[in-house]
């Protein structure tokens, strides 16, 4: 499936749902979606994997890429991301120690149940 | 044995192609159906390599991914690039991961090993027979039909 992006204001938080597949191919147009949020102004960037269906190196590339622009930035990053494949991917690169994961979009911003990340 | 060979240009959208004829062949191998995620990660993992070294030594050579079954599912995915592009393949520490100074290349790389490594428990990378390159085989277990 095509990879499809779509971003929406959720309090001060910017998110950016992903859906389909990030790979060498489609990474380059998340990486510059994200610089244009960035160069935008948004300073608090959520990024929702729910409707991702396929992630590769390149994609998280492109992810962790981000977080290091939003930090010289002063800004945030989290991600969101429920599916153990996806979630077991970020453990064998160690990047679960890297980004904050939630489990929810309302987790991710703090308009929830108060849960924190999943890492 | 059946044999499935594909052959494309070093561009990454042909990845997915792969991709996609890996699980197929190996769907038909009778690889466990839990096994074709990881199957699928580790094909586009070592194609993205192959397509990424091409690029970096301007090679059009063809990329070959070649997949056999028998006793288990053989993918043997086959770059052209100079074998000192190969090595030095580690798995990098969460504090190397997001310093600034790692590069994104270097980043991509250091992932994709990782990758390669957590799914694949039989994995070799080794150089090619003739000429410059390196082989990525990995092999998975089959079920008896």
């Amino acid at each position: 499936m095509e990879l499809s992006l779509a971003t929406r204001t959720v309090a001060e938080h910017t998110v950016l749902e992903v859906g389909g597949e990030v790979d060498v191919y489609t990474a380059p147009r998340l990486r510059e979606r994200l610089v244009e949020l960035v160069d935008a102004g948004a300073r608090n960037v959520i990024v929702d994997l729910a409707g991702v269906e396929f992630l590769d190196s390149t994609g998280l590339g492109v992810l962790v890429g981000a977080m290091k622009r939003l930090r010289v930035a002063n800004g945030t990053f989290g991600l969101v991301c429920s599916k153990e494949p996806l979630l077991k991917i970020f453990r064998i690169t160690a990047l679960d120690q890297v980004f904050p994961i939630y489990p929810s979009v309302e987790a991710a911003t703090g308009d929830g149940d108060g849960s924190g990340p999943i890492s | 044995m059946a044999t499935v060979r594909l052959s494309f240009s070093p561009a990454p959208v042909h990845v997915r192609t792969a991709r996609l004829v890996g699980v197929a062949v190996a769907r038909r191998a009778g690889v466990a159906e839990e096994l074709l995620d990881e199957v699928r990660l580790a094909i586009g993992e070592a194609c993205t390599r192959a397509v990424a070294l091409h690029n970096q030594y301007g090679l059009a050579d063809l990329v070959t991914v070649e997949m056999s079954d028998s006793d288990s599912y053989a993918v043997r995915v086959i770059d052209h690039a100079p074998i000192e592009a190969s090595v030095g393949l580690a798995k990098l520490p969460p504090d190397e991961l997001a310093a600034e100074s790692l590069t994104d290349e270097a980043l991509t790389t250091g992932v994709g090993f990782a990758l390669l490594a957590g799914f694949v428990d039989d994995l070799q990378v080794r150089p090619v027979e003739d000429g410059p390159g390196t082989e990525v085989r990995m092999v998975w277990p089959v079920q008896r039909r």
